[in-house]
């Protein structure tokens, strides 16, 4: 099957990795598991600080699905349970160390449906996998329609996930996964890539090949047409390289916390890929890459669309751990009437500006660009997402807790990242993606 | 530079709660964003972390770009028609737009103050940031009113406007009507006789000691005001020297009108600037010519001496009057205008179909375009309604259709 989309926009930034790019290691000393990188997952802690703890080995466990964990990436012991405020979990720290003699869990003998799905939850890989609706970690009980594995990242500055994941595993790795998941659904597995995956089709799984901008490389967009989410469909969805660890685990018995990361952006200054464990400080992978320019900088854990904004010293990677992306924050400068430039150097999807004509790479900052008003423009949102979803009206109904409204306009089938470009081209510069994660929060409290 | 942000710096803290200005914080709010782009950062999380450069601001001002054109010729065509109706033989181009220049300023100005006093106002008392909208309508006023339009009455059309066409919806963003037409049919309704009729269309008088004023008896109606008033099929439409008005003459815009309505030339010159920035819909502009030249066929193939505005040719039809302006400027305000794609055609469409509708048909408003941009602005929702409830069938049928399965 060959999916093909027009809309969307790719936003040209500087400081991409270059292709076939070398993968420098890292030294990792400590790594921290946070919650909130989970939605859906309400934590409860399962060790305490000083305990000896070995690669996944349980860190936190979900309070209503007590089966389901996230676990260590590393063998050592833990060194904080940091807590926010109302003693809210913010992360799990765990600092390395050789001498701890501790097994880790191991996961054998899995045959049947029920012991993939065990394996999955205990293991901390069902975390990294997302189900549709709510856009949650899934819930391990229920039947599940289709997976769709996602091979191919449209995000800005990303990295071919085929291609960093290619020093992580094997095809096997990928098709004993795929032969796993096919027990627990009752459809099929789908694999979209973005055309790197055509002379090497992973066994069992239906191969999805996906064209155009993005959003076209985010999973709703590319479910909307194979086969829609409605009321009442669960389908559970996961990137190629939670692929691989499930397939590693299953041939292994194993959790496999390593990941490649791509340092990008416009502030670094040789942007690289660099292998690495789930969860490692950020520092310790930006090595001294940050640009010593003398301005503010904004480090996310992530893409500029859907990131995390970290602490460069303090910080560390956040799920999906593929990607750390550096831009200026742009707090420290003064434009003098910024609206009325017509320097080629500003980034915008409007023909108002030159820059939209100039085939060039642009250095964005972290400034809104203007101050944040009603909805006024009508279209804008429409040209970033090629679904049959008229995306106005799901954000007023669900500005409006229309619950009703919000099934028919189609919540069921979307996730935040899906409004992710809406809100970089509005004009009116409203927060969607939270509006979006508000609203499925507020929907999956009411109905269940 | 610097020592204007210092300057803005220093004086910020008056303006803050507890200073001995904050009752104007919202004015110093708005001069100084419109200065410095402000320095708000994204959120750390949950939110993308670079935005697209446009914002509000630029885009109210592309709009005010391109009425530009309009209000440049709107100067030029005042005095012109000015000289023309004192019988000069000569018409120093300067001159012209000095006279054109000096009746506009007051109307400006005026609109602009009243307007803008009043968001001021609203903005302090929500504790909001002032918004933009007011930058477009209060332009767009005195270009659709005629041109030496009593002050007084253009401030209270204003503020009637502002303040229950816009601010009682919660502002910018949130009017059903658009705000500038709201003040057109006011000022219609509430005072006729300075807003019909063939006296009021050609500036009379001397603004600022500048130029002669005009004999008293002195008249010279506009071409849609001369066809309400002829009977028969043969209609001759006649400029204030007895010149005949051809198709070329209406376009080009040198013919008595409101300030910045009566040339197509210039307002297609907009319409190209906004198309161009992509700022307004083609989608919405498009079928307003469409419906206005599909109507104006069907009126004019069914012509009868009882609708003397019928023997006019479709194209004189958009030509005329407030058509072109209305569809290029009023129709396409994004607020006020259907928002789904397929909702911009019918809306447009029916823009069209019915200003020249009421036009031909109806003796007592020569002039339709403005009705029919409110009409519309009325019934936008409904039609949204309709496309938003196709989207939300296609679904639930699915569901439907599943469930059968």
């Amino acid at each position: 099957m060959k999916l093909k989309f027009r809309k969307g926009l790719n936003l040209s930034i500087k400081g991409g990795v270059p292709t076939g790019a070398a993968v420098s290691s890292a030294h990792v000393e400590c790594a921290a598991v946070c919650p909130d990188d989970f939605p859906g997952f309400m934590p409860k802690v399962a060790v305490k600080e000083g305990d000896a703890v070995a690669v996944g080995t349980p860190l936190l466990y979900d309070k209503r699905h007590p089966e389901v964990k996230l676990v260590s990436p590393l063998k050592g012991r833990v060194k904080a349970v940091v807590r926010g405020e109302r003693r809210k979990i913010e992360r799990v720290v765990v600092e390395a160390s050789d001498s701890v003699e501790v097994p880790s869990p191991k996961f054998s003998e899995i045959s049947d449906a029920a012991s993939v799905r065990k394996a999955l939850a205990e293991s901390g890989l069902l975390a990294f996998m997302r189900q549709r609706p709510y856009d949650i970690v899934p819930n391990p009980d229920e039947e599940v329609r289709d997976i769709f594995v996602t091979a191919l990242d449209t995000a800005p500055l990303a990295y071919p996930l085929t291609a960093s994941g290619a020093s992580l595993f094997e095809m096997a790795d990928y098709e004993s996964g795929v032969a796993a998941l096919s027990k627990i659904t009752i459809g099929k597995v789908y694999i979209c890539h973005g055309g790197d995956l055509a002379d090497r089709p992973v066994a069992g799984a239906e191969m999805v090949e996906v064209e155009g901008p993005h959003p076209s490389g985010n999973v709703s967009v590319q479910i909307a047409v194979i086969r829609p989410v409605d009321k009442g469909d669960v389908v559970w969805t996961l990137d190629f390289v939670t692929l691989g660890r499930i397939g590693r685990m299953m041939r292994t018995g194993f959790f496999s916390p390593a990941t490649v990361v791509a340092v990008v952006g416009p502030e670094v200054v040789l942007p690289g890929l660099v292998k690495t464990v789930v969860g490692a400080p950020v520092s310790s992978v930006m090595a001294d890459r940050i640009a010593h320019d003398g301005r503010h900088h904004r480090v996310i854990a992530g893409n500029v669309f859907t990131g995390t904004a970290v602490d460069g010293s303090t910080g560390f990677l956040h799920y999906p751990y593929r990607q750390i992306t550096v831009i200026a924050e742009g707090d420290d400068v003064d434009e003098f009437m910024g609206w009325a430039s017509f320097a080629p150097k500003k980034m915008s999807e409007s023909r108002s500006f030159p820059g939209h004509f100039i085939k060039r790479l642009f250095a964005p900052d972290a400034r809104l660009n203007g101050g944040r008003r009603a909805m006024i423009m009508s279209g804008e949102y429409d040209k970033t997402l090629p679904m049959d979803i008229l995306p106005e009206y799901l954000i007023k109904a669900i500005l409006s807790h229309n619950i009703e409204d919000m099934e028919k306009l189609g919540i069921y089938e979307i996730a935040p990242e899906d409004f992710a470009a809406a809100e970089y081209v509005d004009t009116s510069k409203l927060p969607l993606q939270q509006i979006v994660r508000d609203g499925l929060d507020y929907l999956r409290k009411e109905l269940e | 530079m610097s020592k204007l942000r210092n300057y803005l710096d220093k004086i910020k803290p008056n303006f803050e709660p507890g200073g001995k200005l904050h009752a104007f914080r919202s004015v110093y709010d708005g001069f100084e964003t419109f200065l410095y782009t402000p320095r708000t950062t994204s959120a750390p999380s949950g939110a993308v972390h670079v935005h697209d450069s446009i914002d509000s601001k630029r885009t109210m001002i592309i709009v005010v770009l391109a009425l530009l054109p309009c209000f440049l010729f709107g100067m030029y065509n005042t005095g012109y028609q000015h000289w023309l109706a004192l019988g000069a033989a000569e018409f120093p181009f300067w001159s012209l737009m000095l006279y054109g220049f000096l009746t506009i300023l007051p109307r400006v100005a005026v609109s602009y103050i009243v307007g803008l006093s009043i968001e001021f106002a609203f903005a302090q008392k929500k504790g909001e940031e002032i918004q933009e909208g007011f930058l477009v309508t209060g332009l767009l006023v005195p270009m659709i009113c005629p041109a030496e339009i009593p002050l007084w009455m253009l401030a209270v059309a204003v503020a009637f406007a502002v303040v229950f066409a816009k601010e009682v919806f919660g502002g910018t963003g949130y009017n059903v009507l658009n705000v500038a037409l709201v003040t057109r049919a006011f000022l219609f309704f509430a005072y006729p006789a300075q807003m019909s009729g063939d006296k009021v269309y050609v500036a009379a008088n001397a603004p600022f000691g500048y130029g002669t004023s005009l004999p008293d008896g002195f008249s010279g109606a506009t071409p849609l005001g001369q066809i309400a008033t002829q009977s028969g099929s043969d209609i001759v439409l006649k400029g204030l020297d007895g010149g005949i008005i051809d198709t070329w003459q209406a376009f080009v815009g040198l013919i008595p009108g409101s300030f910045g309505e009566t040339s197509t030339l210039c307002i297609l010159i907009g319409g190209v600037l906004l198309l161009a920035a992509g700022i307004a819909s083609w989608r919405v502009m498009l079928s307003v010519f469409a419906g206005g030249l599909f109507m104006a066929w069907v009126a004019n193939t069914f012509a009868s001496p009882l609708y003397p505005a019928s023997y006019i040719s479709p194209v004189d039809q958009l030509l005329l009057g407030g058509f072109a302006f209305a569809a290029v400027f009023m129709a396409t305000d994004p607020v006020t205008a259907a928002r789904t794609m397929t909702g911009k055609y019918i809306y447009g469409f029916l823009i069209g179909v019915v200003a020249i509708l009421i036009r031909t048909y109806n003796n007592g408003y020569p002039e339709g375009a403005m009705l029919a941009v409110l009409l519309m602005n009325c019934f936008a929702p409904l039609i949204d309604y309709c496309v938003v409830q196709a989207n939300m069938r296609r679904r639930t049928k699915r569901l439907t259709a599943k469930a059968s399965r």
